[in-house]
Protein backbone atom coordinates (compact mmCIF):
# COMPACT_ATOMS: atom_id res chain seq x y z
CA UNK A 1 0.00 0.00 0.00
CA UNK A 2 2.60 2.73 0.82
CA UNK A 3 4.46 1.38 -1.95
CA UNK A 4 1.82 2.59 -4.62
CA UNK A 5 1.53 5.40 -2.60
CA UNK A 6 5.09 5.99 -3.21
CA UNK A 7 4.96 5.24 -6.58
CA UNK A 8 2.20 7.55 -7.37
CA UNK A 9 3.84 10.61 -5.42
CA UNK A 10 6.85 9.35 -7.49
CA UNK A 11 4.74 9.65 -11.22
CA UNK A 12 3.38 12.92 -9.67
CA UNK A 13 6.73 14.67 -8.66
CA UNK A 14 8.24 13.46 -12.09
CA UNK A 15 5.53 15.08 -13.93
CA UNK A 16 4.76 18.30 -12.16
CA UNK A 17 7.59 20.78 -13.17
CA UNK A 18 6.99 20.10 -17.22
CA UNK A 19 3.08 20.26 -16.61
CA UNK A 20 3.62 22.99 -14.38
CA UNK A 21 5.62 25.34 -17.48
CA UNK A 22 3.47 24.59 -19.98
CA UNK A 23 0.37 25.30 -18.40
CA UNK A 24 1.58 28.34 -16.95
CA UNK A 25 3.34 29.25 -20.14
CA UNK A 26 1.05 27.63 -22.53
CA UNK A 27 -2.55 26.88 -21.57
CA UNK A 28 -2.83 30.23 -19.51
CA UNK A 29 -1.54 32.22 -21.99
CA UNK A 30 -4.14 30.89 -24.84
CA UNK A 31 -6.38 32.34 -22.06
CA UNK A 32 -5.53 35.83 -22.34
CA UNK A 33 -5.18 36.02 -25.88
CA UNK A 34 -9.05 35.40 -25.89
CA UNK A 35 -9.51 37.96 -23.06
CA UNK A 36 -6.76 40.38 -25.18
CA UNK A 37 -9.22 40.48 -28.16
CA UNK A 38 -12.03 41.46 -25.90
CA UNK A 39 -10.63 44.36 -24.90
CA UNK A 40 -11.26 47.95 -26.63
CA UNK A 41 -8.35 49.57 -28.41
CA UNK A 42 -8.44 53.30 -26.68
CA UNK A 43 -5.13 54.09 -28.70
CA UNK A 44 -2.48 54.03 -25.28
CA UNK A 45 -4.73 51.45 -23.44
CA UNK A 46 -6.96 49.02 -23.59
CA UNK A 47 -9.48 48.05 -20.82
CA UNK A 48 -11.83 44.60 -20.88
CA UNK A 49 -14.92 44.99 -22.32
CA UNK A 50 -16.55 42.04 -23.70
CA UNK A 51 -15.67 43.83 -27.01
CA UNK A 52 -17.26 41.47 -29.68
CA UNK A 53 -16.92 43.93 -32.47
CA UNK A 54 -12.90 43.06 -32.66
CA UNK A 55 -13.55 40.18 -34.30
CA UNK A 56 -15.95 41.10 -36.72
CA UNK A 57 -13.44 44.37 -37.39
CA UNK A 58 -10.75 42.28 -38.08
CA UNK A 59 -12.20 39.66 -40.02
CA UNK A 60 -14.17 41.79 -42.50
CA UNK A 61 -10.85 44.41 -42.98
CA UNK A 62 -8.65 40.69 -43.42
CA UNK A 63 -11.21 37.87 -45.08
CA UNK A 64 -8.87 38.20 -47.83
CA UNK A 65 -5.16 37.61 -46.22
CA UNK A 66 -7.58 35.06 -44.22
CA UNK A 67 -8.09 33.23 -47.35
CA UNK A 68 -5.02 33.32 -49.14
CA UNK A 69 -3.06 31.60 -45.82
CA UNK A 70 -5.31 28.81 -46.47
CA UNK A 71 -4.77 28.63 -50.02
CA UNK A 72 -1.41 28.82 -50.33
CA UNK A 73 -1.20 26.39 -47.16
CA UNK A 74 -3.39 23.59 -48.62
CA UNK A 75 -1.58 23.96 -52.24
CA UNK A 76 1.66 23.52 -49.84
CA UNK A 77 0.66 20.16 -48.55
CA UNK A 78 -0.95 18.76 -51.26
CA UNK A 79 2.37 19.29 -53.22
CA UNK A 80 4.38 18.26 -50.31
CA UNK A 81 2.40 15.62 -50.31
CA UNK A 82 3.18 14.77 -53.86
CA UNK A 83 6.87 15.37 -53.84
CA UNK A 84 7.54 13.38 -50.36
CA UNK A 85 5.66 10.30 -50.84
CA UNK A 86 8.04 8.93 -53.96
CA UNK A 87 11.10 10.01 -51.64
CA UNK A 88 9.91 8.22 -48.54
CA UNK A 89 9.07 5.72 -50.97
CA UNK A 90 12.50 5.49 -52.44
CA UNK A 91 14.10 5.63 -49.11
CA UNK A 92 12.33 2.87 -47.62
CA UNK A 93 12.07 0.36 -50.28
CA UNK A 94 14.66 1.41 -52.71
CA UNK A 95 18.10 3.06 -50.96
CA UNK A 96 19.66 -0.15 -49.48
CA UNK A 97 22.86 1.31 -47.87
CA UNK A 98 22.05 4.71 -48.81
CA UNK A 99 19.47 4.70 -46.61
CA UNK A 100 20.71 6.85 -43.79
CA UNK A 101 22.84 8.75 -45.87
CA UNK A 102 19.45 9.66 -47.71
CA UNK A 103 17.66 10.41 -44.32
CA UNK A 104 20.66 12.61 -43.23
CA UNK A 105 20.01 14.96 -46.63
CA UNK A 106 16.30 15.34 -45.62
CA UNK A 107 16.90 16.53 -42.57
CA UNK A 108 20.24 18.51 -43.55
CA UNK A 109 17.77 21.77 -44.31
CA UNK A 110 17.39 22.02 -40.60
CA UNK A 111 21.08 22.38 -40.01
CA UNK A 112 20.83 25.86 -41.62
CA UNK A 113 19.06 28.76 -39.87
CA UNK A 114 15.39 28.70 -41.62
CA UNK A 115 15.66 32.37 -42.43
CA UNK A 116 18.87 31.84 -44.51
CA UNK A 117 17.33 29.04 -45.98
CA UNK A 118 14.44 31.24 -47.14
CA UNK A 119 16.81 34.18 -47.62
CA UNK A 120 18.60 31.47 -50.22
CA UNK A 121 15.28 31.24 -52.29
CA UNK A 122 15.42 35.22 -52.90
CA UNK A 123 18.95 34.71 -54.28
CA UNK A 124 17.93 31.86 -56.33
CA UNK A 125 14.51 33.31 -57.83
CA UNK A 126 16.00 36.63 -57.93
CA UNK A 127 15.47 38.78 -61.51
CA UNK A 128 18.63 38.16 -62.74
CA UNK A 129 19.12 34.63 -61.28
CA UNK A 130 19.55 31.96 -64.12
CA UNK A 131 16.91 29.75 -62.96
CA UNK A 132 14.01 32.43 -63.70
CA UNK A 133 15.67 32.96 -67.53
CA UNK A 134 15.44 29.23 -67.85
CA UNK A 135 11.25 29.71 -66.39
CA UNK A 136 10.79 32.43 -69.04
CA UNK A 137 12.28 30.77 -71.50
CA UNK A 138 9.94 27.94 -70.76
CA UNK A 139 7.18 30.43 -70.67
CA UNK A 140 6.22 29.31 -67.14
CA UNK A 141 7.19 33.44 -65.36
CA UNK A 142 5.55 35.10 -68.69
CA UNK A 143 5.71 38.11 -66.77
CA UNK A 144 9.16 37.63 -66.28
CA UNK A 145 9.38 37.92 -62.37
CA UNK A 146 8.57 34.74 -59.95
CA UNK A 147 9.55 36.87 -56.61
CA UNK A 148 6.71 38.22 -54.70
CA UNK A 149 4.42 35.87 -56.66
CA UNK A 150 2.00 33.41 -55.11
CA UNK A 151 3.82 30.55 -56.73
CA UNK A 152 7.24 32.18 -54.89
CA UNK A 153 5.69 32.23 -51.56
CA UNK A 154 4.03 28.51 -51.86
CA UNK A 155 7.38 26.80 -53.12
CA UNK A 156 9.10 28.57 -50.55
CA UNK A 157 6.45 27.23 -48.01
CA UNK A 158 7.06 23.56 -49.52
CA UNK A 159 10.29 23.51 -49.42
CA UNK A 160 10.58 24.46 -45.74
CA UNK A 161 7.86 22.08 -44.50
CA UNK A 162 8.76 19.09 -46.87
CA UNK A 163 11.00 17.28 -43.83
CA UNK A 164 7.72 17.20 -41.72
CA UNK A 165 6.03 15.41 -45.06
CA UNK A 166 8.95 12.63 -45.20
CA UNK A 167 9.88 11.65 -42.11
CA UNK A 168 6.26 10.62 -40.98
CA UNK A 169 5.73 8.76 -44.47
CA UNK A 170 8.62 7.82 -44.18
CA UNK A 171 8.46 6.37 -40.55
CA UNK A 172 4.88 4.29 -41.51
CA UNK A 173 6.35 3.14 -44.82
CA UNK A 174 9.29 1.27 -42.88
CA UNK A 175 7.34 -0.15 -40.43
CA UNK A 176 5.08 -1.73 -42.82
CA UNK A 177 5.26 -5.56 -43.60
CA UNK A 178 6.63 -6.02 -46.78
CA UNK A 179 5.41 -9.56 -46.97
CA UNK A 180 2.02 -7.94 -47.71
CA UNK A 181 3.23 -6.33 -50.39
CA UNK A 182 4.84 -9.91 -51.58
CA UNK A 183 1.26 -11.48 -51.10
CA UNK A 184 -0.34 -8.97 -52.90
CA UNK A 185 2.19 -9.91 -55.96
CA UNK A 186 1.56 -13.92 -55.37
CA UNK A 187 -2.38 -12.75 -55.92
CA UNK A 188 -1.79 -11.03 -59.30
CA UNK A 189 -2.14 -7.66 -57.86
CA UNK A 190 -0.19 -5.66 -60.40
CA UNK A 191 2.24 -2.99 -59.33
CA UNK A 192 -0.43 -0.07 -59.46
CA UNK A 193 -2.73 -2.38 -57.61
CA UNK A 194 -0.39 -3.59 -55.01
CA UNK A 195 0.37 0.48 -53.93
CA UNK A 196 -3.26 1.63 -54.02
CA UNK A 197 -4.53 -1.05 -52.19
CA UNK A 198 -1.90 -2.44 -49.56
CA UNK A 199 0.98 0.10 -49.62
CA UNK A 200 -0.77 3.18 -49.71
CA UNK A 201 -3.62 2.75 -46.85
CA UNK A 202 -1.19 1.11 -44.48
CA UNK A 203 1.17 4.50 -44.88
CA UNK A 204 -2.06 6.45 -44.19
CA UNK A 205 -1.10 7.45 -40.69
CA UNK A 206 2.19 8.64 -41.51
CA UNK A 207 0.11 10.42 -44.33
CA UNK A 208 -2.24 12.08 -41.89
CA UNK A 209 0.98 13.00 -39.65
CA UNK A 210 2.48 14.73 -42.33
CA UNK A 211 0.00 16.92 -43.88
CA UNK A 212 -0.97 17.84 -40.25
CA UNK A 213 2.53 18.78 -39.57
CA UNK A 214 2.69 20.66 -42.98
CA UNK A 215 -0.29 22.23 -43.03
CA UNK A 216 -0.67 23.33 -39.36
CA UNK A 217 2.53 25.42 -39.25
CA UNK A 218 2.62 26.66 -43.31
CA UNK A 219 -1.01 28.20 -42.61
CA UNK A 220 0.33 30.61 -39.86
CA UNK A 221 3.93 30.68 -41.31
CA UNK A 222 4.58 34.57 -42.38
CA UNK A 223 8.12 34.30 -42.77
CA UNK A 224 8.00 33.09 -46.85
CA UNK A 225 5.10 35.68 -47.31
CA UNK A 226 7.28 37.84 -46.32
CA UNK A 227 10.53 37.67 -47.81
CA UNK A 228 9.02 35.83 -51.49
CA UNK A 229 5.83 37.43 -51.82
CA UNK A 230 4.72 40.68 -52.69
CA UNK A 231 2.23 42.69 -51.09
CA UNK A 232 -0.50 41.17 -52.54
CA UNK A 233 0.82 37.48 -51.35
CA UNK A 234 0.85 38.66 -47.54
CA UNK A 235 -1.03 35.84 -45.05
CA UNK A 236 -2.93 36.49 -41.65
CA UNK A 237 0.40 35.70 -40.12
CA UNK A 238 2.05 38.61 -41.45
CA UNK A 239 -1.02 40.52 -40.47
CA UNK A 240 -1.05 39.39 -37.09
CA UNK A 241 2.90 39.88 -37.11
CA UNK A 242 2.04 43.80 -38.32
CA UNK A 243 -1.00 44.73 -35.58
CA UNK A 244 1.31 42.98 -32.83
CA UNK A 245 4.40 44.38 -33.07
CA UNK A 246 4.48 47.63 -35.32
CA UNK A 247 0.73 48.83 -34.91
CA UNK A 248 0.25 48.10 -31.43
CA UNK A 249 -3.48 47.37 -32.44
CA UNK A 250 -3.48 44.08 -29.69
CA UNK A 251 -7.10 43.56 -29.51
CA UNK A 252 -7.35 43.19 -33.10
CA UNK A 253 -4.41 40.98 -33.45
CA UNK A 254 -5.30 38.77 -30.65
CA UNK A 255 -8.94 38.25 -32.43
CA UNK A 256 -7.21 37.31 -35.55
CA UNK A 257 -4.67 34.93 -33.71
CA UNK A 258 -7.38 33.17 -31.88
CA UNK A 259 -9.67 32.98 -34.93
CA UNK A 260 -6.74 31.64 -36.73
CA UNK A 261 -6.38 28.95 -33.66
CA UNK A 262 -9.99 28.22 -33.96
CA UNK A 263 -9.97 27.49 -37.22
CA UNK A 264 -6.80 25.58 -37.72
CA UNK A 265 -8.42 23.52 -34.57
CA UNK A 266 -11.60 22.51 -36.20
CA UNK A 267 -10.17 21.37 -39.24
CA UNK A 268 -7.76 19.30 -37.82
CA UNK A 269 -10.51 17.89 -35.81
CA UNK A 270 -12.55 16.96 -38.86
CA UNK A 271 -9.74 15.62 -40.31
CA UNK A 272 -9.18 13.27 -37.49
CA UNK A 273 -12.26 12.40 -37.29
CA UNK A 274 -11.96 11.15 -40.49
CA UNK A 275 -8.51 9.70 -40.85
CA UNK A 276 -8.31 8.20 -37.17
CA UNK A 277 -6.31 9.76 -34.41
CA UNK A 278 -3.57 7.34 -33.69
CA UNK A 279 -1.40 9.39 -36.56
CA UNK A 280 -1.75 12.59 -34.54
CA UNK A 281 -1.38 11.24 -30.84
CA UNK A 282 1.38 8.78 -31.42
CA UNK A 283 0.39 5.12 -30.80
CA UNK A 284 0.89 5.80 -27.28
CA UNK A 285 -1.69 8.43 -27.29
CA UNK A 286 -4.14 5.87 -28.91
CA UNK A 287 -3.49 2.86 -26.18
CA UNK A 288 -3.63 5.48 -23.54
CA UNK B 1 13.64 -8.53 -70.62
CA UNK B 2 16.19 -10.38 -73.30
CA UNK B 3 19.53 -9.09 -73.72
CA UNK B 4 18.50 -8.59 -77.44
CA UNK B 5 16.19 -5.56 -76.50
CA UNK B 6 17.06 -2.56 -78.26
CA UNK B 7 18.84 0.02 -76.72
CA UNK B 8 15.69 2.68 -76.52
CA UNK B 9 13.38 -0.13 -75.01
CA UNK B 10 16.44 -1.16 -72.39
CA UNK B 11 16.16 2.56 -71.27
CA UNK B 12 12.81 2.67 -70.88
CA UNK B 13 12.78 -0.48 -69.09
CA UNK B 14 15.68 1.21 -66.87
CA UNK B 15 13.22 4.09 -66.13
CA UNK B 16 10.44 2.52 -65.09
CA UNK B 17 13.01 0.50 -62.45
CA UNK B 18 14.24 3.59 -60.87
CA UNK B 19 11.48 6.02 -61.62
CA UNK B 20 10.75 6.38 -57.54
CA UNK B 21 14.26 6.96 -56.98
CA UNK B 22 15.02 9.41 -59.69
CA UNK B 23 11.94 11.55 -58.01
CA UNK B 24 13.20 10.94 -54.65
CA UNK B 25 16.60 12.07 -55.87
CA UNK B 26 15.01 15.13 -57.43
CA UNK B 27 13.27 16.29 -54.30
CA UNK B 28 16.66 15.52 -52.47
CA UNK B 29 18.38 18.09 -55.18
CA UNK B 30 15.41 20.60 -54.34
CA UNK B 31 16.20 20.14 -50.75
CA UNK B 32 19.71 20.51 -50.91
CA UNK B 33 19.51 23.68 -53.53
CA UNK B 34 19.52 26.60 -50.75
CA UNK B 35 22.16 25.06 -49.14
CA UNK B 36 25.06 25.05 -52.04
CA UNK B 37 23.44 28.53 -52.85
CA UNK B 38 24.14 29.65 -49.33
CA UNK B 39 27.30 28.37 -48.97
CA UNK B 40 28.74 29.53 -52.68
CA UNK B 41 27.51 32.91 -51.85
CA UNK B 42 29.58 32.86 -48.77
CA UNK B 43 32.42 33.37 -51.31
CA UNK B 44 30.69 36.11 -53.02
CA UNK B 45 31.82 39.18 -53.11
CA UNK B 46 28.62 41.91 -54.07
CA UNK B 47 28.89 44.96 -54.83
CA UNK B 48 26.24 46.71 -53.08
CA UNK B 49 24.86 45.75 -49.60
CA UNK B 50 22.38 43.11 -51.29
CA UNK B 51 24.15 39.23 -51.45
CA UNK B 52 21.63 38.13 -53.97
CA UNK B 53 23.62 38.24 -57.76
CA UNK B 54 26.86 36.83 -58.19
CA UNK B 55 30.19 38.72 -58.34
CA UNK B 56 33.02 37.77 -57.67
CA UNK B 57 34.84 35.49 -55.54
CA UNK B 58 36.60 36.17 -52.32
CA UNK B 59 37.73 34.99 -49.38
CA UNK B 60 37.36 38.39 -47.19
CA UNK B 61 34.06 37.44 -45.35
CA UNK B 62 35.15 34.08 -44.22
CA UNK B 63 38.55 35.72 -42.91
CA UNK B 64 36.22 38.49 -41.28
CA UNK B 65 33.60 36.04 -40.34
CA UNK B 66 33.26 37.26 -36.31
CA UNK B 67 33.80 40.76 -37.28
CA UNK B 68 30.34 42.46 -36.95
CA UNK B 69 30.21 43.17 -33.47
CA UNK B 70 25.85 43.26 -33.48
CA UNK B 71 26.24 39.99 -35.48
CA UNK B 72 28.37 38.25 -32.47
CA UNK B 73 26.55 39.61 -29.96
CA UNK B 74 23.30 38.50 -31.33
CA UNK B 75 25.14 34.60 -31.90
CA UNK B 76 26.20 34.88 -28.41
CA UNK B 77 22.50 35.85 -27.23
CA UNK B 78 21.26 32.56 -29.02
CA UNK B 79 23.68 30.67 -28.29
CA UNK B 80 23.50 31.29 -24.22
CA UNK B 81 19.66 31.27 -24.70
CA UNK B 82 19.87 28.03 -26.58
CA UNK B 83 22.14 25.79 -24.14
CA UNK B 84 19.81 26.97 -21.28
CA UNK B 85 16.81 26.45 -22.88
CA UNK B 86 18.26 23.07 -23.86
CA UNK B 87 19.52 22.39 -20.53
CA UNK B 88 15.74 23.33 -18.47
CA UNK B 89 13.46 21.08 -20.96
CA UNK B 90 15.47 18.36 -21.57
CA UNK B 91 15.86 17.54 -17.33
CA UNK B 92 11.97 18.67 -17.46
CA UNK B 93 11.24 17.12 -19.95
CA UNK B 94 12.86 13.91 -19.32
CA UNK B 95 11.40 14.02 -15.83
CA UNK B 96 7.98 14.05 -17.81
CA UNK B 97 9.15 10.95 -20.37
CA UNK B 98 9.80 8.87 -17.24
CA UNK B 99 6.87 9.61 -15.46
CA UNK B 100 4.69 8.91 -18.80
CA UNK B 101 6.55 5.46 -19.62
CA UNK B 102 7.10 3.74 -16.51
CA UNK B 103 3.65 4.72 -14.28
CA UNK B 104 -0.21 4.22 -14.24
CA UNK B 105 -1.41 7.41 -12.52
CA UNK B 106 -4.57 9.38 -13.06
CA UNK B 107 -4.66 12.21 -15.22
CA UNK B 108 -2.19 10.58 -18.01
CA UNK B 109 -4.16 10.97 -20.83
CA UNK B 110 -4.54 14.99 -20.35
CA UNK B 111 -0.68 14.86 -19.28
CA UNK B 112 -0.11 13.13 -23.10
CA UNK B 113 -2.91 15.76 -24.91
CA UNK B 114 -0.71 18.80 -23.09
CA UNK B 115 2.03 17.56 -24.59
CA UNK B 116 0.90 17.16 -27.94
CA UNK B 117 -1.04 20.20 -28.13
CA UNK B 118 1.60 22.77 -28.69
CA UNK B 119 3.31 20.89 -31.18
CA UNK B 120 -0.02 21.13 -33.36
CA UNK B 121 -0.43 24.70 -32.42
CA UNK B 122 1.22 27.33 -35.17
CA UNK B 123 3.98 29.09 -33.72
CA UNK B 124 2.13 32.52 -34.51
CA UNK B 125 -0.79 31.33 -32.03
CA UNK B 126 2.56 30.81 -29.32
CA UNK B 127 4.36 33.74 -30.35
CA UNK B 128 1.19 36.08 -29.82
CA UNK B 129 -0.54 34.30 -27.07
CA UNK B 130 2.56 34.39 -25.04
CA UNK B 131 3.03 38.07 -25.74
CA UNK B 132 0.05 39.12 -24.55
CA UNK B 133 0.01 37.03 -21.42
CA UNK B 134 3.03 39.13 -20.66
CA UNK B 135 1.86 42.29 -21.83
CA UNK B 136 -1.40 41.93 -19.72
CA UNK B 137 0.70 40.43 -16.20
CA UNK B 138 3.36 43.54 -16.87
CA UNK B 139 5.76 41.51 -15.64
CA UNK B 140 8.15 40.09 -16.57
CA UNK B 141 10.17 43.01 -18.73
CA UNK B 142 10.27 41.67 -22.62
CA UNK B 143 13.82 40.79 -23.12
CA UNK B 144 16.05 37.59 -22.14
CA UNK B 145 14.07 35.79 -19.48
CA UNK B 146 10.78 36.07 -22.02
CA UNK B 147 12.56 34.57 -24.70
CA UNK B 148 13.55 31.60 -22.02
CA UNK B 149 10.22 31.06 -21.17
CA UNK B 150 8.85 31.04 -24.68
CA UNK B 151 12.11 28.61 -25.45
CA UNK B 152 12.15 26.15 -22.67
CA UNK B 153 8.13 25.57 -23.39
CA UNK B 154 7.97 24.99 -26.97
CA UNK B 155 11.19 22.88 -26.51
CA UNK B 156 9.78 20.88 -23.50
CA UNK B 157 6.84 18.87 -26.40
CA UNK B 158 9.73 17.33 -28.59
CA UNK B 159 12.30 16.14 -25.31
CA UNK B 160 9.42 14.30 -24.04
CA UNK B 161 8.35 12.62 -27.37
CA UNK B 162 11.93 11.73 -28.20
CA UNK B 163 13.12 10.78 -24.68
CA UNK B 164 9.96 8.56 -24.76
CA UNK B 165 10.65 6.83 -27.85
CA UNK B 166 14.30 5.75 -26.40
CA UNK B 167 12.49 4.54 -23.12
CA UNK B 168 9.93 2.24 -24.50
CA UNK B 169 11.79 -0.68 -25.09
CA UNK B 170 14.00 0.05 -21.99
CA UNK B 171 14.81 -3.63 -20.33
CA UNK B 172 13.18 -3.07 -16.29
CA UNK B 173 15.21 -6.09 -15.14
CA UNK B 174 18.47 -4.33 -15.88
CA UNK B 175 17.44 -2.02 -13.44
CA UNK B 176 15.99 -4.45 -10.84
CA UNK B 177 19.37 -6.52 -11.01
CA UNK B 178 20.91 -3.11 -10.07
CA UNK B 179 18.38 -2.99 -6.67
CA UNK B 180 19.24 -6.67 -6.27
CA UNK B 181 22.84 -5.91 -5.92
CA UNK B 182 22.13 -3.01 -3.37
CA UNK B 183 22.12 -0.30 -5.05
CA UNK B 184 19.43 2.22 -3.86
CA UNK B 185 16.96 4.35 -6.33
CA UNK B 186 19.45 6.93 -6.77
CA UNK B 187 22.44 4.93 -7.43
CA UNK B 188 20.33 2.68 -10.05
CA UNK B 189 19.50 5.89 -11.86
CA UNK B 190 22.71 7.14 -11.93
CA UNK B 191 24.75 4.01 -12.59
CA UNK B 192 21.54 2.03 -14.98
CA UNK B 193 19.24 3.93 -16.02
CA UNK B 194 20.76 7.02 -17.00
CA UNK B 195 23.46 5.69 -18.90
CA UNK B 196 21.49 3.54 -21.00
CA UNK B 197 18.97 6.02 -21.46
CA UNK B 198 21.71 8.88 -22.24
CA UNK B 199 21.85 8.64 -26.08
CA UNK B 200 17.68 9.33 -26.27
CA UNK B 201 18.22 12.15 -24.02
CA UNK B 202 21.20 13.44 -25.85
CA UNK B 203 18.79 13.40 -28.90
CA UNK B 204 16.14 15.25 -27.44
CA UNK B 205 18.80 17.71 -26.13
CA UNK B 206 19.99 17.96 -29.25
CA UNK B 207 16.32 18.32 -30.98
CA UNK B 208 15.67 21.36 -28.40
CA UNK B 209 18.67 23.07 -29.07
CA UNK B 210 17.96 23.23 -32.80
CA UNK B 211 14.50 24.35 -32.32
CA UNK B 212 16.04 27.27 -29.84
CA UNK B 213 18.82 28.31 -32.10
CA UNK B 214 16.55 28.46 -34.76
CA UNK B 215 13.59 30.19 -33.82
CA UNK B 216 12.16 33.35 -35.57
CA UNK B 217 8.19 33.26 -35.04
CA UNK B 218 8.04 32.81 -31.33
CA UNK B 219 11.15 35.26 -30.53
CA UNK B 220 10.14 38.28 -32.72
CA UNK B 221 7.03 38.60 -30.22
CA UNK B 222 8.48 37.74 -26.93
CA UNK B 223 12.15 39.55 -27.50
CA UNK B 224 11.78 43.03 -26.48
CA UNK B 225 14.76 44.68 -27.70
CA UNK B 226 17.04 41.98 -27.18
CA UNK B 227 18.09 40.39 -30.51
CA UNK B 228 18.79 36.68 -31.41
CA UNK B 229 20.87 34.99 -34.28
CA UNK B 230 17.69 34.99 -36.44
CA UNK B 231 16.10 38.15 -35.15
CA UNK B 232 19.02 40.11 -36.55
CA UNK B 233 18.98 38.67 -39.95
CA UNK B 234 15.51 39.31 -39.85
CA UNK B 235 16.28 42.90 -38.74
CA UNK B 236 19.16 42.89 -41.62
CA UNK B 237 17.03 41.74 -44.76
CA UNK B 238 15.94 45.04 -45.50
CA UNK B 239 19.01 46.86 -45.82
CA UNK B 240 21.27 43.71 -46.65
CA UNK B 241 21.98 40.65 -44.76
CA UNK B 242 26.07 40.94 -44.51
CA UNK B 243 27.81 37.76 -46.23
CA UNK B 244 29.37 37.02 -42.88
CA UNK B 245 25.75 35.81 -41.88
CA UNK B 246 26.05 32.80 -45.13
CA UNK B 247 29.73 31.92 -43.09
CA UNK B 248 28.18 31.49 -39.83
CA UNK B 249 25.63 29.58 -41.28
CA UNK B 250 27.61 27.62 -42.78
CA UNK B 251 29.99 26.91 -39.55
CA UNK B 252 26.60 26.14 -37.18
CA UNK B 253 25.93 23.58 -39.99
CA UNK B 254 28.99 22.05 -40.30
CA UNK B 255 29.02 21.58 -36.14
CA UNK B 256 25.03 20.14 -36.82
CA UNK B 257 26.13 17.53 -38.92
CA UNK B 258 29.61 16.65 -36.52
CA UNK B 259 27.48 16.37 -33.60
CA UNK B 260 24.44 14.39 -35.63
CA UNK B 261 27.19 11.94 -37.08
CA UNK B 262 28.34 11.57 -33.56
CA UNK B 263 25.13 11.16 -31.86
CA UNK B 264 24.23 8.30 -34.49
CA UNK B 265 27.38 6.34 -33.42
CA UNK B 266 27.03 6.82 -29.47
CA UNK B 267 23.23 5.32 -30.34
CA UNK B 268 24.51 2.91 -32.01
CA UNK B 269 27.22 1.36 -29.41
CA UNK B 270 24.52 2.12 -26.48
CA UNK B 271 21.91 -0.08 -28.67
CA UNK B 272 24.97 -2.80 -28.90
CA UNK B 273 25.44 -2.19 -24.87
CA UNK B 274 21.86 -2.76 -23.93
CA UNK B 275 21.98 -5.89 -26.02
CA UNK B 276 24.74 -7.87 -24.90
CA UNK B 277 23.67 -9.84 -21.76
CA UNK B 278 24.87 -12.80 -20.33
CA UNK B 279 23.75 -16.02 -21.71
CA UNK B 280 20.66 -17.05 -19.10
CA UNK B 281 17.83 -19.37 -18.89
CA UNK B 282 14.45 -17.65 -19.52
CA UNK B 283 13.23 -16.83 -16.53
CA UNK B 284 8.99 -17.13 -16.33
CA UNK B 285 7.98 -13.40 -16.36
CA UNK B 286 7.30 -12.07 -12.95
CA UNK B 287 10.22 -14.17 -11.49
CA UNK B 288 12.36 -11.13 -11.36
CA UNK B 289 10.11 -9.28 -9.41
CA UNK B 290 9.61 -11.60 -7.10
CA UNK B 291 13.55 -12.48 -6.65
CA UNK B 292 13.46 -8.29 -6.18
CA UNK B 293 10.49 -8.29 -3.72
CA UNK B 294 12.37 -10.42 -1.41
Amino acid sequence: MGETLKRRAAAYGLLLPGTAWLVVFFLIPLYFLGRLSLNVNLGTYYPFDWHWQNYSDALGLYDTQFFRSFEYSIAATLICLVLAYPLAYAIAFKAGKWRHAMLLAVVAPFFTTYLIRTISWVTILSDESPVVDVLKFLQIAPDGRVLATAPAVIAGLVYNYLPFMVLPIYASLERLDTRLMEAAKDLYANTATTFFKVTLPLSAPGVVAGTLLTFIPATGDYVNAQFLGGSNNQMIGNVIQSLYLKQSDYPAAAALSFVLMAIILIIVLIYIRFAGSEALMGEEGAAA
Amino acid sequence: MSSRASAPTRFWGWLREHAVMIVGLLVIAYMLVPIVVIFVFSFNDPAGRYNFTWVGFTLEHWKNVFGIPELNEALWVSIKLALLATLISTVIGTMMALALVRHQFFGRRAANFLIVIPMATPEIVMGSSLLSFFLILGTPALGFQTLLIAHVMFCISFVVVVVRSRLIGFDRRLEEAARDLGANSFETFRLVTLPLILPGVFGGAMLAFALSIDDFVISNFNAGTEVTFPLYIFGAFQRGVPVEVNCIAMILFGVTVVAMVFTTLQQRRAEKMASIRPEQEELPPGAVTEIAAT
